[in-house]
């Protein structure tokens, strides 16, 4: 017996929404393969670039802020400190940006076939989680060279902190992606506010700089994850198992919010796109 | 009964702000917010508690209708009346306000054709992609690979990117996906108007077997009512967004094409006295006499504009502009054949333009009649009155499968005579 489809007018967010998404993991696949695709394609360095861009902000970073400026950094060399910030900062800021045009993009989809459109956004933080992956491998080069070895401890929390950012990124690209869609000038405002929140994250120095201010960067929950990766990779500070919670919680929340508020408007997005 | 598809009680309201308007940027509400504050929380304060009387239409409303395994339905309606919305309700791209509809089997409409395709891929790699849009699984497409390419006929191709394909061979490519997907119910939305000749021709063979092939279910939206006739048994008749008939296709059509147009066939206008000449009413009136807003190709018609002269003018003439879909200007007619200006006395006129048949092609048209001494002064102007050409006793039909192009359809004679 062939399957049995119902339409209904859209409830906010039900169980059938996760089940949905299960039986279209499919098209998940394809999307990020397109992407992933695409970019290697039309850039000439191809896998090249995910390698270049991060390791030459890296390098910019430790020039300016670690050798002229003297950024402190808990005690390891800048270059690695900086980076291990960067590998999640980048993927973040990039999964963000991504991820709040998703719905404009691929209006010439959105408008003919139907698909959970919560595969768009998915898709793109999936793609940038091949990036993160790249690397994150050149993170691992540098430990060899400087000559860290991290705990074991680093093989539970690293996929933690992905999930926590993959979470975040998720949840503000969704919410991002809907009032993108409602307000088509939010895009120009975006790179601001990243540029912004860069400054606002522990990622070119240390939380502990703010001195007896640094709870105020902990409701950041980016700041959990990257103080956590460099507790248990270069063992700058005691893993501080309050800020992570807080960084899983928030982040959590977030995701929350972003789903439920996309599958809100996806109710009539479809009519003003 | 087995039905295939069930709709309950169907609804679907569009916020008039969405529909037309499109976005809004947050700068625009930002600077409305700042320069009248008050103006701007009384407005918010009335959308949260609800009173606020936002302007909405319902698109659809109250549709209840049965679809039986391999049928095939035909819709019909004028243009606006939501005949597409409800083909997009069923393909599950916009969501319904209220009711239900229950289909069993996939659903493919040819709306999709095309869709998601990435210039910077190949063709064998968009066959991929689109596929997986379209709902088919890897397996599935892997199977169908080698008839997807034979059939869009461009297999030497293949590892090309899309991009340096011509239009041509993108619809091909396009439609051979879609035609693979082999759904149970299929939504077709007007005719395929693509590709080249010989690969219509195919598309069009693909779609008889599809209809002919295992009871295949079929919702066709057409305003070829030749096609309709032609292809489906029971036809549903869609007006401002309500079914107005529904039943054997024949009746349904004919509903269509002569009953109900009064309202939209007529238009009456205030009149102004302060003008020189004013047009009291325009109207249109086919062979039978009656208001007809909607007219067979094969029939001739009447466009009767009544007007009162209050003051005497001179040199006047009555001009009919006619216009096709896009504000094309396709010709304007003075009424008087002798090509003479005329005076008028004050007093009530009527003049009667005889459109003979196969002069408009079928399709929309709209048209707008001046009033006025050409080039000096114009007394009055009615624009956009809306006409549509059906394609019902078309002699073309059968030869060209469809319909001829272009926007004028005069008859023209060829006389042929052997040389050698």
């Amino acid at each position: 017996m062939s399957k049995l489809t119902i339409i209904r007018p859209k409830k906010t967010l039900s169980i059938e929404d996760l089940k949905e998404l299960w039986k279209y993991k499919e098209l998940l696949y394809f999307f990020t393969w397109r992407d992933l695709k695409v970019r290697y394609k039309q850039t000439v360095i191809g896998v090249g670039w995910a390698i270049f861009q991060p390791f030459v902000t890296m390098v910019v970073f430790s020039i300016f802020f670690g050798k002229l400026l003297n950024t402190p950094s808990d005690g390891v060399p800048y270059p690695i400190f900086v980076f291990t910030g960067l590998l999640f900062w980048q993927f973040f800021s990039g999964a963000l940006s991504e991820t709040s045009s998703v719905l404009i993009g691929n209006q010439a989809i959105i408008s003919k076939v139907y698909f959970p459109r919560l595969i768009l956004p998915l898709s793109s933080v999936v793609t940038k989680v091949i990036d993160f992956l790249i690397a994150g491998a050149i993170l691992l080069m540098m430990m060899v060279y400087y000559g860290y070895t991290p705990g074991i401890s680093a093989l539970f929390i690293m996929p933690l902190l992905l999930l926590i950012t993959f979470l975040l990124s998720v949840g503000g690209g969704l919410f991002l992606a809907s009032i993108n869609v409602k307000y088509r000038d939010v895009k120009y405002a975006l790179p601001f506010f990243i540029q912004i929140l860069l400054f606002l994250t522990p990622v070119i120095y240390p939380a502990s700089i703010v001195g007896k201010f640094s709870w105020l960067l902990a409701i950041n929950p980016m700041t959990g994850v990257i103080q956590a990766s460099r507790a248990v990779l270069l063992g700058t500070t005691p893993l501080n198992w309050i800020t992570l919670g807080a960084s899983f919680f928030i982040s959590f929340l977030i995701m929350f919010i972003g789903v439920l508020y996309f599958k809100k408007v996806e109710r009539y997005s479809i009519d003003i796109l | 009964m087995d039905y295939v598809i069930e709709v309950k009680n169907l609804g679907k309201k569009y916020n008039i702000k969405h529909h037309s308007g499109g976005y809004v940027t947050l700068r625009e509400i930002i600077t409305n917010a700042l320069k009248n504050p008050l103006r701007f929380l009384k407005k918010k304060t009335k959308e949260i508690i609800g009173i606020d009387t936002k302007e909405e239409f319902w698109a659809l409303r109250e549709f209840n209708f049965n679809v039986e395994k391999g049928e095939v339905i035909g819709i019909i309606g004028p243009n606006g009346a939501g005949k597409s919305t409800l083909l997009k309700i069923l393909t599950g791209i916009t969501p319904p306000t209220e009711g239900e509809v229950r289909i069993k089997g996939k659903v493919a409409s040819l709306l999709e054709v095309g869709t998601g395709f990435h210039p910077e891929l190949t063709g064998r790699e968009n066959i991929f992609l689109n596929g997986a849009i379209l709902g088919m699984t890897r397996k599935e497409i892997s199977q169908k690979f080698n008839q997807i390419v034979e059939f869009s006929g461009i297999e030497k191709f293949i590892d090309t990117p899309v991009k340096h394909y011509s239009s041509g061979m993108h619809v091909r490519l396009a439609f051979s996906v879609a035609a693979h997907m082999e759904p149970d119910i299929l939504l077709i939305d007007e005719v395929l108007a693509v590709g080249d000749a010989e690969f219509q021709e195919k598309c069009l063979g693909k779609m008889e077997e599809v209809t002919k092939g295992a009871g295949r279910t079929i919702l066709f939206v057409s305003h070829n009512m030749g096609v309709i006739q032609n292809l489906c048994t029971k036809t549903i008749l869609i007006e401002k967004g309500k079914i107005t008939a529904m039943g054997e296709t024949g009746e349904v059509v004919h509903q269509y094409l002569y009953k109900n147009q009064g309202s939209i066939a007529v238009s009456e206008y205030k009149i102004d006295i302060s003008k020189e000449v004013q047009i009291s009413k325009i109207s249109v009136i086919g062979k039978t006499d009656i208001p007809q807003s909607r007219i067979p190709i094969s029939d001739s018609f009447f466009i009767k504009v009544e007007f009162e002269v209050f003051r005497p003018v001179k040199n006047t003439s009555i001009s009919v502009l006619f216009y096709s879909q896009g504000e094309r200007l396709l010709f304007s007619s003075d009424f008087d054949k002798t090509l003479k200006l005329k005076d008028y006395e004050p007093g009530k006129y009527v003049s009667t333009l005889h459109v003979p048949s196969y002069l408009f092609n079928v399709g929309d048209f709209y048209f707008d009649v001046f009033i006025g001494e050409p080039s000096i002064v114009g007394y009055d102007s009615k624009r956009n009155i809306p006409l549509e050409i059906l394609n019902t006793n078309n002699p073309r039909s059968p030869i060209l499968r469809g319909v001829s192009v272009g926007k004028i359809a005069i008859i023209l004679n060829f006389d042929i005579e052997r040389l050698v």
